[in-house]
């Protein structure tokens, strides 16, 4: 089964490390891994992408918790969300087929990012339906190269990624 | 606040921790601290012959004491010499900080000389580590690292600080207090799941307590004898559980698992219900997972939520300390007597059945003549009375102290029981004897084991840590002979060892060395031993064929042990 799972971090050196070593260790896939800085710098939120059953999942989301640097998990299995990636696609337009590029293009409201003679580079998001549906159709034109962002994702409605407070007790 | 150097800031946060001990190896990049120490009569500083040792003198010093080990060693070796001690400290949840000095800052990334990336190569095997970038970080990191260390489920932490570091100045205050946002270890249990986990309680007619080191670092001992004694369940310990509750009671089933008791492993199958507090559902405790108490319900109480469901089905699962879970249990048991009237009526013949195993294939050995390991260790217990603190090494003699040495106290076993590190027990009984230097510290040993710290005689002679050594010699690293015997047709490979003669090398030392060569000189040797006031080696010459019994074939169920 494939999860989305949102990991709020503290924005410091090692933290990835940390995160992708947790997975690596245990043998959990990581599909894709989408990492920045949030509204307050001190944080990040990283949205990866895993697969497993119910089992290894609760595994994942329990160790991620227990990280010293990690301060919210959410897994996105219950909530009501929306995911989004973006893609950037190098395919191959000759002669007429331009014309027929671009016009796929405009339908899938992407935009061409650079052209050249014999290529268009084209930018594309939405999410992972959209994207299938737009790379078959290109796939006939011969694409040249392709890049993903991997899905990024947030609830939806007043919902939101947060700390949740609490006090520091030293309990020594 | 006056400026002072990172080394200075250093002695000043180890002060506000309390920290009267270390363990420590110099070099270059320990200089300015090292520098620093030697004003400092207040801080007992223990140099050992090397760095691994270090780190398993500071864990059986926290693990006796249940205060925070401290070790300082230098960058590079010294750094990565540390990190079996470090991945033993993890696996049994001992609480450590291990401070590796570094290259200068400017260098780090270079390969300098004795550069290593100790953060990067200890993350997996500590609870947290850090590197000090910068010396107004220092007394925070440092704070942070002894709360964490100590804190929820306990383990070690490392911190590597530079060079530079330690010379750089600044005038940033010790904070008073830790606040870290993403780590606030939930302590109190859901009173909604113990109240479903007593009323489980209630219903069962065969309940076992099976019992872990959590209730040993969460000092839960004497709560877990009087929730077992109300309700008269049985207990099982595991390895690191043993001493939680007393090795002599008669609730006390021994230990579980591939060595455990044929008492303790039938009722942990025949049971209807298991109340595992603090522990983690090991596979040498649980044997076969799938046919581990096949019939019963499962309560679990841990601090660490991953340790739940992480190796068994759990039914009723509770995040919280030992402690104050048993307190709640023991507080609804009182307020609800009523409800377990039946409970109490049933337990007896529940009871009966236990004894009916106890008596019929107690732990036992054929006494044929020639000298046994395991009448030694009896030897021990029957002289310590259970008073001393005994650390072991691992294999064959780990397995006959955990067996045959009644642990009455907690705190009074040092034992590398996740990890398996042979050559732990010596240098953590000299910890320990830092710790309370009074009290007799007994580490029991194989030939192979000791010959992996032996250099830590040095220590043991230069620092006056009169630890007792008895190293139960059969020539052969005994545990891999014993698989070898009953599962590879007695192919002896690379398990007969040639080991030095013991006696010459304690003297060698400075320190004293005894023989035993039959039964009949261990008690003397042993009271002439433990009354010395050297460290001492006592080369016991045992029955070089003697194998652990009962044993649980690796992958086989519980119920099926080879018996004596």
């Amino acid at each position: 089964m494939r999860h989305i799972i949102s990991v709020l971090v503290e924005n410091e050196f090692g933290v990835l490390a940390r995160v992708a070593g947790l997975f690596s260790a245990r043998g959990f896939n990581i599909e894709s891994l989408c990492v920045a800085e949030t509204m307050d710098p001190t944080l990040s939120i990283m949205t990866i992408v895993t697969t497993g059953n119910e089992f290894i999942l609760e595994q994942i989301l329990k160790q991620l918790n227990k990280l010293i640097n990690v301060i919210k998990v959410v897994d996105f299995k219950n909530v009501d969300y929306v995911a989004r990636e973006m893609i950037l696609v190098k395919v191959a337009a000759e002669n007429e087929k331009r014309e027929e590029i671009l016009r796929l293009t405009e339908i899938f409201r992407g935009n061409i990012v650079d052209v050249a003679p014999k290529t268009y580079t084209i930018m594309i998001t939405g999410d992972e339906e959209k994207i299938k549906a737009f790379l078959n159709l290109l796939k006939p034109f011969g694409i040249k190269d392709l890049v993903r962002t991997g899905p990024i994702a947030i609830p939806r409605g007043d919902k939101i990624i947060k700390i949740k407070e609490g006090k520091g007790e030293d309990h020594g | 606040m006056h400026k002072r150097t990172g080394a200075q800031i250093f002695v000043e946060v180890l002060r506000s921790e309390g920290v009267d001990t270390m363990f420590c190896y110099p070099g270059g990049a320990t200089l300015n601290i090292t520098d620093c120490l030697c004003r400092c009569p207040d801080i007992k500083q223990i140099v050992v012959r090397h760095e691994q040792a270090a780190v398993h003198a500071a864990d059986g010093y926290a693990r006796a004491s249940g205060r925070v080990g401290v070790c300082l060693v230098t960058s590079g070796p010294g750094a990565t010499n540390t990190v079996t001690g470090i991945a033993t400290a993890y696996m049994d949840s001992v609480p450590i900080v291990v401070f590796s000095c570094q290259v200068n800052t400017s260098l780090i990334g270079n390969d300098a000389f004795q550069e290593a990336d100790i953060v990067g190569i200890t993350r997996p095997c500590t609870k947290h580590n850090y590197l000090v970038k910068d010396v107004k970080d220092l007394p925070r990191i440092m704070k942070e690292a002894f709360h964490i260390a100590r804190t929820g489920r306990p383990g070690p932490v490392l911190v590597d600080i530079p060079k530079d570091v330690t010379s750089a100045l600044t005038d940033v205050k010790v904070p008073d207090k830790v606040y870290i946002r993403g780590y606030q270890p939930n302590y109190n249990p859901h009173v909604g799941q113990i109240k479903r986990a007593m009323k489980l309680l209630s219903q069962s007619k065969r309940p076992v307590l099976y019992t872990g080191g959590g209730i040993i670092s969460s000092s839960a001992a004497s709560e877990l004898l009087k929730f077992a004694e109300l309700l008269s369940i049985p207990v099982t310990n595991t390895l690191m559980g043993l001493g939680g509750f007393p090795g002599n009671h008669p609730l006390f089933l021994g230990m579980l698992g591939m060595h455990g008791t044929y008492a303790a492993n039938m009722a942990i199958t025949e049971s209807d219900l298991i109340i595992a507090i603090g522990a983690r559902f090991d596979d040498r405790a649980t044997g076969k997972i799938d046919e581990f108490a096949p019939r019963a319900k499962i309560i679990h109480i841990d601090i660490d939520p991953t340790s739940i469901s992480k190796n068994i089905k759990v039914d009723i699962p509770i995040v919280g300390d030992s402690k104050l879970a048993l307190k709640r249990m023991v507080e609804i048991y009182e307020a609800e007597k009523a409800d377990f009237a039946d409970f109490h009526k049933s337990i007896k013949s529940w009871h009966e059945e236990i004894e009916k195993w106890k008596k019929g294939y107690p732990l036992t050995y054929n006494r044929d003549g020639s000298l046994k390991p395991q009448f030694v260790i009896e030897k021990i217990y029957e002289l310590t009375k259970g008073e001393a603190i005994i650390a072991t090494e691992v294999g064959q003699n780990q397995m006959w102290t955990a067996q045959f040495y009644k642990f009455i106290k907690p705190r009074t076993i040092l034992t590398s029981g996740g990890l398996g590190t042979m050559g732990y027990g010596f240098p953590a009984s000299i910890g320990a004897q830092v710790a309370f230097p009074e009290k007799l510290v007994i580490d029991i040993a194989g030939d192979g084991s000791i010959q992996m710290n032996i250099q830590e005689l040095a220590t043991a002679v230069q620092f006056n840590l009169p630890v007792k050594v008895v190293i139960l010699n059969n020539g052969y690293l005994g545990m891999v002979r014993q698989w070898q015997e009953l599962f590879y047709e007695k192919r002896y490979t690379w398990s007969r060892i040639y080991a030095p003669d013991f006696v010459k090398v304690a003297e060698a030392y400075g320190a004293q060395g005894m023989r035993v060569t039959s039964e009949n000189e261990v008690e003397d040797c042993l009271k002439e031993a433990f009354n010395n006031k050297k460290p001492t080696f006592v080369d016991v010459h045992i029955n070089p064929e003697e194998c652990v019994y009962p044993m649980v074939p690796a992958g086989a169920a519980l119920k099926d042990m080879l018996l004596v």
